[in-house]
């Protein structure tokens, strides 16, 4: 049985799922480009521990204004 | 010719002495200790911490904005904050010192050295850097009680809309505000619902459109506050009129718009 997920937890596979939606939205050639970006973000905050609360919401709160800023049409391509 | 030589050279060194200032006596220094927040997003598992910094009064200028810059140009170039006009009117500066939300160029230094000066950033909204609050939500809502003016018809003339001298009075004590943020900050009611309630500085601009002759939109603008939270979450606490740094009377605006709103 899977170990029950915490709510802050949730939050933040919510928010992978919802960067890897946006990045779908993105043109067909660069799509690979924007998952690489996303995953190397979260991935570069894994080791925090699962109690330090402030500094989870504090990265959701920059992530979500991130994944604004990276989802208008504009932004075509991402390095 | 060497004669004259020496007087020239003799009479210069006097004029040069008398043309600069003496030098003043050695002045023991007044060295004040400023506790400073601090924290960096570059760390974010890192808890926010005070630093203390000490700053000779006797080589600095006097207000609280002269001795950050005096720390951050000497002592530590990563401290940030926002400033820009360094004499109140652009409102950059807004940040809690000693528990007050002030601005740091409009607050003169305690000059009693033995004790400390603390500085936040100001309170209850999310850091960005050290003493930079994110104010996205706050502009968000200045911009929802739409701050222009709003009118169906033209002057019969084509020219200007017209203001009489009593009408323009009315804006007094509301235009000067430079939406420092030091009032909505202050707002027990504003700490607690920020999403909802728009805040002293916000609402204080709402009255500056709904009473502005010229303005025609006021039914609809009494409208968008019509609601238990845009507007009535002021308890007339009155934090907001204790802290304006520019001596405004935002809690009584607010009154005004309840009045305005209750009589119709």
């Amino acid at each position: 049985m899977a170990k029950r997920l915490s709510g802050l937890q949730r939050d933040v596979l919510q928010m992978y799922r919802l960067c890897v939606r946006e990045a779908h939205k993105k043109p067909l050639a660069s799509r690979p480009n924007f998952l690489r970006y996303i995953r190397t973000e979260f991935v570069k905050y894994r080791d925090i521990p699962r109690k330090d609360f402030s500094t989870i919401e504090h990265l959701l709160r920059v992530g979500h204004r991130r994944l604004e800023t990276f989802a208008s049409p504009e932004v075509k391509d991402i390095h | 010719m060497s004669m004259s030589g020496l007087l020239r050279t003799s009479f210069t060194r006097t004029a040069l002495r008398r043309g600069l200032a003496t030098e003043a006596g050695q002045v023991a220094p007044r060295l004040k200790t400023f506790k400073i927040y601090r924290w960096s997003p570059d760390k974010p598992t890192e808890k926010p911490r005070l630093q203390e910094f000490q700053v000779d009064l006797n080589k600095c200028g006097p207000m609280v904005l002269d001795a950050l810059l005096k720390i951050k140009d000497e002592q530590d170039g990563t401290l940030t904050l926002r400033r820009s006009c360094r004499e109140g009117i652009c409102g950059s500066c807004a940040m809690n010192i000693g528990g007050r939300n002030t601005l740091a160029c409009l607050c003169k230094i305690d000059p009693d050295t033995s004790k400390e000066s603390k500085i936040y950033p100001l309170p209850h909204m999310y850091v960005i850097k050290d003493l930079v609050p994110d104010l996205t939500q706050f502009y968000k809502q200045y911009k929802s009680v739409q701050p222009y003016l709003q009118r169906s018809s033209v002057p019969e003339d084509g020219k200007e809309i017209l203001q009489s001298v009593e009408d323009r009075k009315k804006l007094d004590g509301l235009y000067e505000c430079i939406l420092c943020a030091c009032c909505s900050t202050s707002c027990p009611s504003y700490w607690w619902n920020q999403e909802q309630y728009l805040g002293p500085a916000v609402l204080m601009q709402a009255y500056r459109w709904l009473i502005d002759s010229r303005d025609q939109a006021s039914k609809m603008r009494k409208e968008m506050l019509q609601n238990s939270m845009s507007l009535y979450r002021c308890h007339t606490i009155m934090n907001c009129t204790k802290t304006c740094p520019k001596g405004l009377n935002p809690g009584f605006a607010i009154q005004e718009i309840k009045k305005s709103m209750a009589l119709e």
